[in-house]
Formats: C-alpha cells, sequence, structure tokens
C-alpha cells in the first residue's frame, strides 16, 4: 500500500483498522492496483471470489476480506 | 474489354528476364521459363472458369499455383494454412467454391466439390495457358476470432500501388517478406516480384531466425517487408546483422517510434518506412520520413488516387485499390454510401501529425476512462531496455477492468534488472500518462505470442 501511494503520489496516513478507506487518500484505481498486486503475490482476489462479498469501508474490513478467504 | 486488353501474372513472366527465381528454405525454382512448367499436373484447362480454393500448405507451390489460375479461373480464394477445418468448410460455401486446389487431395475427397486438383511441384506442361478473363481474387481477413471475412480483389486493384511506385531503383530488386504470401501484406510483396521483374524469397515456417537470415543473405534480398512484430522478434535475435537490406517496409501494426529507431540503427543505409494497408482498404500510404505516424496533410489530399478522412475518431479510405466487396451469405456493406472503407484504425492528431492509437475494437474501459493498448506500448516501447510490449485488460472488482502489461526486455538485460528496469517503465508511464492509463502491474516475459499473420495476439480485445 506504501508503494502504490507513493506512486499515486498519496500521502498516507498512519493506518490503523478503523480508518475508513476514503481517508486513505486511494481513489478506486489505487485499490483496484492494490487488489491486483495483492491477488499477484497471494493468488486470490476475496472480492470476486465471494458472491455476497460486501465491499469493505475500512482498512480492517479489507484486511479481513483476505483473512476470511477459505483456503 | 476484350481478352487482350486483361493482363494475368503470366503476362510478367516472360523469358526474357533471366535470373529470376522464387525460393523457399527447401528448393529454389526459376521464374524464367515457368511458363513452360505446371504446378497442376496439365490440368488447368479444368479449372477454366471455375470458382477455385486455394488450399496449399506449401507458400512456393501455392505462388506458382496463383500465377496459373489468375486469368483462368473466374474467381481464386486464398486460403492460408492456418484457417481451421470448420472455417475453411463454410468458407467454400460463401464463396461458391466449385473446385480446389491442394497438396493434400485426400482431405478433399469427400468434400463433395466437383473437382479437385492436386498441386504438386512444378514440371513441363504439355501446353503454354492463355489469359482468359480477369480473375476475381478472394482475400481472407485477418481478424483473431470467428470465421474470417472474404474480401473480393481484382488484379489491377491489388497492384495499383506497385503500377503508381514503378519500377524499384537499382534494377530488379530481391523481395523477402515474413508474411504469408496468402495475406494481404505478402501478397503485396510477392506481386511486386512478379511485376517488377525481381525474385522472391519466402519465410518458411518453423525455421530458426538466424536459418531465415542466413538464407536472406545467400539469396541477395534487397527489398523486404514485415510487421512491427515481425521486426522486433528479428531485432531480439540477435541475427538482424547477418544480411543488409536496402529496403525495409513495416505494415500490419502500428510502427511505433522505438521498432522505427531500431530498425535505423540495425539497416543505417537502407530506407525504411511504413505503410498503411489493410486486406479491406488496399494499400493507403507509406510513410518514409522514419517518424511514427503520418503527416495530417495527407488526410483530405488526393494522393495517387487514395483519399482519406477521419470521422469519429477513424481513419477512413476510398480508392480503387481498396477492394471491392464482402463475399458471402450474410456479407455487410464494404464502404459506405460515399465508397469509403472505414478502417476501425483510430487516429489522433498531435501537432501536424496524425499518430494511430489502436483499433476500435480493442478499447480497454477502466471504470468508465477508456484507453487503447497501443497507446501504452508505445510508451512502454520508447524504453531502451524494452524491446516488445503488450498492454491488456485484466478484470478488477472495483474498476471493472484495469490495465496490466507483459513486457520484453532488451538484449543485455538480465533478470536481476527486472526490479530496476520495471520501477523506470512505470515511472516513464506516469510521466507520459493519465493515471488510468497506466499499467497496475507490469510482468517481465520471454515471450508474446503472435499470431499467425503476423500480428501481436491480442485475445482479449
Amino acid at each position: 500500500m506504501q508503494q502504490i501511494a507513493v506512486e499515486q503520489q498519496v500521502k498516507l496516513p498512519p493506518l490503523h483498522d478503523e480508518l475508513s478507506l476514503h481517508e486513505t487518500g486511494f481513489d478506486s484505481l489505487g485499490f483496484a492496483i492494490l487488489v491486483a498486486r495483492l491477488e499477484d503475490d497471494l493468488d486470490v482476489d476475496p472480492f470476486t471470489l465471494a458472491d455476497d462479498a460486501a465491499f469493505p469501508l475500512t482498512i480492517g474490513d479489507f484486511v479481513r476480506a483476505y483473512e476470511n478467504v477459505p483456503a | 474489354m476484350s481478352p487482350r486488353e486483361i493482363f494475368a501474372l503470366r503476362d510478367y513472366l516472360g523469358p526474357e528476364l533471366t535470373g529470376r527465381t522464387i525460393s523457399d528454405a527447401r528448393q529454389i525454382v526459376s521464374l524464367t521459363d515457368i511458363l513452360e512448367r505446371t504446378c497442376l499436373g496439365n490440368r488447368l484447362g479444368e479449372l477454366a472458369g471455375r470458382a477455385v480454393l486455394l488450399a496449399v500448405a506449401d507458400q512456393l507451390i501455392s505462388g506458382l499455383a496463383m500465377t496459373e489460375l489468375d486469368g483462368v479461373a473466374r474467381r481464386m480464394l486464398l486460403c492460408p494454412p492456418d484457417v481451421s477445418a470448420d472455417h475453411v468448410r463454410s468458407l467454400v460455401q460463401d464463396a461458391g467454391i466449385d473446385a480446389v486446389v491442394t497438396d493434400r487431395p485426400a482431405e478433399w475427397s469427400t468434400a463433395g466439390l466437383e473437382l479437385v486438383v492436386t498441386a504438386q511441384s512444378p514440371a513441363a506442361a504439355a501446353s503454354r495457358a492463355r489469359t482468359e478473363r480477369a480473375t476475381e481474387w478472394l482475400m481472407l481477413t485477418s481478424g483473431t476470432s470467428g470465421v474470417p471475412k472474404i474480401v473480393r480483389h481484382t488484379l489491377e486493384g491489388l497492384t495499383g500501388a506497385i503500377i503508381a511506385d514503378g519500377p524499384a531503383r537499382g534494377g530488379p530488386a530481391v523481395w523477402a517478406t515474413f508474411y504469408d504470401i496468402r495475406r494481404y501484406g505478402g501478397l503485396q510483396i510477392f506481386l511486386r516480384a512478379i511485376i517488377g521483374g525481381g525474385s522472391m524469397v519466402l519465410s518458411q515456417p518453423e525455421e530458426l531466425v538466424a536459418d531465415h537470415v542466413a538464407r536472406l543473405n545467400k539469396m541477395g534480398v534487397t527489398h523486404i517487408s514485415g510487421t512491427p512484430s515481425h521486426w522486433r522478434k528479428l531485432l531480439m535475435s540477435g541475427s538482424a546483422p547477418g544480411f543488409s537490406p536496402s529496403y525495409v517496409r513495416l505494415s500490419g501494426e502500428i510502427a511505433d517510434q522505438a521498432v522505427l529507431d531500431g530498425l535505423s540503427k540495425a539497416y543505417p543505409k537502407a530506407s525504411i518506412g511504413h505503410a498503411y494497408a489493410s486486406t479491406e482498404a488496399g494499400v493507403g500510404f507509406a510513410v518514409n520520413d522514419g517518424r511514427e505516424g503520418f503527416p495530417a496533410y495527407m488526410v483530405g489530399d488526393r494522393n495517387g488516387g487514395v483519399e482519406m478522412k477521419v470521422a469519429d475518431g477513424s481513419l477512413r479510405i476510398r480508392s480503387t485499390r481498396t477492394a471491392h466487396a464482402y463475399v458471402g451469405r450474410h456479407a455487410a456493406a464494404l464502404t459506405d454510401g460515399d465508397g469509403f472503407v472505414d478502417t476501425g484504425d483510430m487516429v489522433e492528431l498531435r501537432g501536424d501529425r496524425y499518430h494511430f492509437v489502436g483499433r476500435r475494437g480493442g478499447i480497454i474501459n477502466i471504470g468508465g476512462l477508456k484507453v487503447h493498448p497501443e497507446e501504452i506500448e508505445a510508451v512502454i516501447n520508447r524504453h531502451a531496455e524494452v524491446r516488445m510490449s503488450r498492454a491488456k485488460s485484466r478484470r478488477s472488482p472495483i474498476t471493472g477492468a484495469i490495465v496490466v502489461a507483459d513486457v520484453i526486455l532488451a538484449d543485455g538485460c538480465g533478470p536481476d534488472r527486472s526490479e530496476e528496469i520495471r520501477a523506470n517503465i512505470l515511472a516513464d508511464c506516469r510521466a507520459q500518462l493519465a493515471a488510468h492509463k497506466v499499467p497496475a502491474v507490469i510482468r517481465v516475459v520471454v515471450s508474446l505470442d503472435i499470431t499467425a499473420a503476423g500480428k501481436l495476439a491480442r485475445n482479449d480485445a
């Protein structure tokens, strides 16, 4: 996320679970890039995988989406 | 028009020019006495007035059969070897084919055609063939999906640009092309060799680049053409210095500045240019100033009988060299009401030059913002450490699609430098492209798929 922030020239606030994704300064393109790169590293895209995946609102939601992927 | 006024290919194959040959990796055939020989086992007479499918795997035999059939058959459908059997069946129906010339007669014995003629190596002909009519030349479009479209040309239209350009400077040339001559780009070169009194060196499927270049050198090739993908492959092979053409042409895909510069460096003494042509629109124009794109004044002008306009962002061409029609049961109109062919190639005016930006159907939509993959590739390819790249769409749960790019590094850029080069490419893209056009992921790869027509494969386009 830090790397993409540098690339996108976004100044990231300190990250914590309750920080809303909106407050990170990332736009939808930034998140699209993050999800694609995570998929390359982890072989999983939790947002496409689950039919009922709720769109995350906070950093905590976002991280949990990856933690909750069935192995 | 009386038959005497109709010119066919045989009229350019007199015995007065000696030393002319057509060759592939297996054989060299003299063109000097070719009118005394036949590839059709003396059965040309049976094909007179028929609609003939030319389905010959061997390019050399196929080329010689074209010179025999032209002016004798009513129509001839040129079938490149990569067309699938299912598609061929459908094309046979659409083109009203009643005879086939093939080097695989067994495969055609049950196809229900009235006549199956076996193509073979040239042998002495019992009699000399005569030109009886203007044969219709049917060619296939090189699209990547579905049944190819059949496009109808005449020899006069196909050779319009060749006649307009006049003979090659410095006497008869030795022509070569990376294309298959059953494709529009390859056929142009074959026709230039035949009509201009020169020789022809064919490509050979599966041949190694180094072996091909050695053959081009041995045969003294002076004039050669291919797609930018063909040329990048040659530049990547390390074999480019193995021959020294004086005339290098690119067509069939966007010639970006990087490949033009790469070729100027490899062949400093050669004339290097890119030409715009398509199976439907015929030969449009040539650009010989070494720069990508084409001067804006060419639009609206009548360059040697070719008229161009830009409408809704795409290039439209009207000339006597365009195809006459699509052929088939569900054939659409080839031209608009004013006779212009819509090429589907999107252009953009930057300063005093138009630049090709991509195909109309190839646009990637990133959350509502659009980009042509070719636009991104042009920026990546400008990077000195990149030889070739392909941008493509990848689905995204957030924006519907994002752009990713596969990149082949130039010679001497080891995998240890991949990270650094990748970062440099990203920085370049960010400096020159809107944010949504910057690839989200860049992968370094060792190869990219090239289609049978010599173009970068764009399966998702």
